[in-house]
């Protein structure tokens, strides 16, 4: 059952498109990789997908409803919450404080919305900085902190973005832990990542972005295989 | 026939106003570009040209006109000083409220304005120039002419001064590598150092460029005005609305923003009353505000496209 | 324990505060300290807590004055209704200011509202018929001769602030608009109405400004367009008194507004510097920007340490 259809989206930048007629669909429980070079449209589409843009044609379907078009903060209340690439913390709030305001969203009060930050900070490995002040964590904690507030909304789809980039070996173990806790937990998973041991191991499937097109969709397998992936990584491998 | 004629006067007292707006504008609009702040100050700097004009002109009998080669210059320099020693300090500042740099443009600002006040008292000053009431009329040239249009001295000279200012302006930026080292800082700074400019000097010039612009025309309103301590305010305010017109920090925009705006508060003189044209003012901003976000410039681009 | 114990001493301090037999001029100054902090107080709401920098509260406490003073001129009916009254007129006035304001971010922000100020001071300047225009409006009958009764109201005022600010900073409402302060996409992307939510903080804090210009007309007798809209003197000054006192603190603004009204006092007292107060202001203004950018309240830590250090070096 497809919980995220993504309909023939494209989305322009002045005369440019940053997307171009991207379909595909995310079904309820798997983990989907989003992959391609950089520039290929990968944070515009979860831009598209989150509100924060508007498809220049095509639609979104979240749950058989159509949400393009909705504000961010109304396709979250839906059941979608995102990680940002360049994290976005609450700076001057402690963590705990960050994961409450999030959690404000599904609690009745501030003890519901406290005991339910407090459950998620414990989730994610993060209880024991509840009270730093969430702009002296170090990079990877702040990574674990955008994923813990998203979790405190209690999304039925997860995006998150870049959550790997700039982690040390143990914290990339840590963190594909808790996806795959999270995805225990019955919440759906599409992830943006650069780190291609990453999502060739945690991905049930992957779609392949070049220059805003899809040029590939199928199981880490096949996209391991696939000679136009292949052509667009080493494509960037010469460039770079 | 009256009513076209007091229509057509009212139109080009409107552009001659909106090209002295044009030039107001323009400076805001670079250092906003540029800095990403807004000077609060924009118009107390004006205010400061002017006495200086106005000074020059009581004591030594020097044209207004001529005295721009003096207040922008040492406006320039005022500019680059509040930059270096005040405004760019507190760039680096951690603080709950964000909008620091602004708050402290309105603090330069009252400072400026009351040394004036106590200074020259808050008397309205006026120079008086020989040319100051010389006007051309139409018909003296086409007696046949269906209407009577009339154009005073100062305020045609004013406006072709500001005009000629502002293409300088246009074309230092086009043209000269420090224009575009300026543009390229505006357009993205990260960007710009990583191409080897001096991004912080950028900062700096542009900031002293901005406010020589506006000491420039603060010297070019003098023969058509009349000038007070308090007056900055004022001008503050026009030049941030033009700023709003024009599509944040674009030239181009700011240029088209003075017009319309000079364009809009003669019409609303004429046709409201006196006491309406600030107010004219403001409606054109928030008609742009809630219309048309992007300013001209959004709309001169959607033209490109198509 | 003495920490609890402290907000009842404060208060009962402020009762007993007219009883002590003080002088006129002493009970004017306690009165626009205490209506310094309910403006204080409202602002920092909006720009400290929600980080929305309103240059245009002048606006808010205009309109609440001459709510007070219209009811008055027009209605023949006391300026008292006012202060209820004001509460609807602000919060029609405040949704219009924020559907054209809040769509913009961060420093123009700040310079629309500041333009809403302006505006609104030349529409009462030249509505003549209606504000009476520059003439202004005059309240006849003074309720009361002393100043006890005006002392009262406005720190009943000042408390039932107080008690707001405290209940909404520690709710949903307190975390959404600190949430939107430090990152408005992030806040947007938590499920969070970042529009709806900077509306009811303008709104709030509008309307407890409208209430201090509402007290002011009832108290000072007089009003006219360019003392309660204006621009130096009411909307910068508020956001000095938050600056000074410190943003985002709950003493910030109670603080700021006894060094900005004794200040003004002072400076003002003295012929010769007189003339020159907005001088004054704006040097202040620089140098706590500086500074002590969070303000006395916000950055103590940083004066005591400045003081600690002096003491071991002799």
């Amino acid at each position: 059952m497809s919980l995220l259809e993504v309909c023939a989206i494209s989305r322009f930048f002045g005369g440019l498109a940053a997307l171009k007629d991207v379909s595909f669909e995310v079904r309820k429980g798997e983990i989907l990789g989003l992959i391609g070079p950089n520039g290929a449209g990968k944070t515009t589409l979860f831009n598209v997908v989150n509100g924060f843009y508007r498809p220049s044609q095509g639609e979104v379907r979240f749950q058989g409803g159509r949400i393009s078009g909705l504000k961010p903060h109304q396709i979250c209340k839906r059941g979608m919450a995102r990680t940002f690439q360049v994290v976005k913390p609450l700076q001057r709030m402690s963590v705990l404080d960050n994961v409450i305001a999030s959690a404000f969203l599904r609690a009745g009060n501030k003890q519901q919305a406290a005991e339910a930050a407090l459950e998620i900070l414990a989730f994610t490995g993060l209880q024991q900085d509840r009270d730093v002040i969430s702009k002296s964590l170090p990079l990877g904690k702040r990574k674990r902190l955008e994923i813990a507030r998203a979790l405190a909304t209690k999304p039925e789809l997860l995006l998150l973005d870049e959550s790997f980039a700039g982690l040390n070996p143990s914290e990339i173990e840590a963190l594909i832990s808790i996806i795959r806790d999270i995805r225990e937990r019955g919440i759906t998973i599409m992830i943006i990542e650069h780190h291609m041991r990453v999502i060739m191991s945690i991905s049930d499937r992957i779609v392949v972005l070049n220059y805003g097109q899809k040029i590939a969709e199928g199981t880490p397998l096949e996209i391991g295989r696939d000679p136009l992936v292949i052509e667009a990584y080493l494509g960037e491998a010469q460039h770079a | 026939m009256i009513k076209l004629e007091i229509f057509l006067q009212t139109l080009i007292q409107g552009l001659l106003l909106g090209g002295l707006y044009s030039l107001i504008g323009v400076g805001m609009t670079i250092i906003m570009g540029v800095m990403k702040i807004i000077n609060l100050a924009h118009g107390e700097l004006m205010m400061v040209a002017m006495y200086i004009a106005y000074v020059l002109f009581t004591a030594f009998q020097i044209d207004p006109y001529f005295s721009i080669l003096i207040a922008a210059p040492v406006l320039f320099f005022l500019g680059i000083a509040l930059q270096k020693y005040l405004i760019n300090p507190v760039l680096r500042v951690e603080a709950i409220i964000p909008e620091n740099q602004v708050i402290l443009t309105v603090g330069i600002g009252m400072v400026l304005a009351n040394l004036a006040t106590i200074i020259f008292q808050s008397d309205y000053r006026q120079t008086p120039l020989s040319y100051a009431s010389k006007t051309w009329y139409l018909q003296d040239y086409w007696k046949s002419s269906p209407v009577d249009l009339s154009i005073t001295a100062p305020w045609l000279v004013t406006f072709l001064v500001a005009v000629l200012i502002t293409l300088g302006l246009w074309f230092f930026l086009a043209r000269t590598d420090m224009g575009k080292s300026i543009r390229a800082t505006a357009q993205d700074s990260e960007a710009a150092m990583i191409m080897g400019v001096n991004v912080d000097r950028m900062r700096v010039i542009t900031f002293g460029l901005g406010s020589a612009l506006v000491g420039a025309a603060g010297c070019l309103f003098i023969p058509i005005y009349y000038i007070y301590p308090d007056i900055g305010g004022q001008f503050t305010l026009i030049s941030f609305v033009i700023t709003i017109l024009g599509g944040l920090g674009s030239t181009v925009g700011a240029i088209l923003g003075g017009l319309v705006l000079g364009l809009f508060e003669s019409l609303t003189a004429t046709y409201v009353g006196m006491g309406w044209a600030p107010v004219g003012r403001f409606a054109i901003f928030v008609a742009a505000l809630v219309f048309l976000p992007g300013g001209m410039a959004s709309l001169l681009k959607s033209k490109r496209m198509k | 324990m003495m920490k609890n114990a402290f907000p009842y001493i404060g208060l009962g301090a402020l009762l007993l505060f007219p009883l002590l037999g003080f002088s006129s001029y002493l009970m004017h100054i306690a009165i626009l300290v205490i209506m310094w902090s309910v403006i204080g107080m409202a602002w920092n709401l909006l720009g400290g807590y929600c980080g929305q920098v309103s240059f245009g509260h002048a606006a808010f406490f205009g309109v609440g004055a001459y709510t007070a003073g219209m009811l008055y001129s027009k209605l023949g009916l006391s300026a008292w209704w006012g202060i209820p009254a004001s509460i609807v007129v602000v919060t029609l006035v405040a949704l219009v200011i924020g559907y054209i304001c809040l769509r913009l971010r961060g420093p123009f922000f700040a310079l629309a509202t500041l333009s809403m100020g302006v505006i609104l001071r030349i529409t009462a300047e030249n509505l003549v018929k209606i504000t009476g225009g520059d003439i202004g409006i005059m309240i006849r009958e003074r309720t009361w001769v002393e100043k006890i009764w005006y002392y009262y109201i406005i720190l009943a005022l000042a408390v039932m602030t107080f008690l707001v600010v405290k209940q909404v900073v520690g709710s949903k409402l307190g975390y959404y608009f600190v949430a939107i302060r430090e990152d408005q996409d992030a806040a947007e992307s938590l499920g969070i109405d970042t529009t709806y939510y900077k509306t009811v903080a303008l709104c709030l804090s509008g309307v407890i400004t409208g209430l201090a210009g509402a007290f002011y007309t009832n108290y000072m007798g007089y009003i006219d367009p360019k003392v309660v809209f204006a621009l130096h003197d009411i909307s910068i000054i508020t956001i000095m008194v938050v600056m000074v006192g410190g943003a985002a603190t709950f003493s910030g603004p109670v603080v700021g507004a006894v060094i900005m009204v004794l200040l003004a006092e002072m400076i003002r007292s003295i012929p010769k510097l007189g003339a020159a107060h907005h001088t004054f202001f704006g040097l202040l203004l620089i140098v706590i920007i500086i500074f002590l950018p969070n303000g006395i309240v916000g950055d103590f830590e940083k004066i005591r340490k400045l003081f600690r250090t002096r003491q071991e070096q002799p």
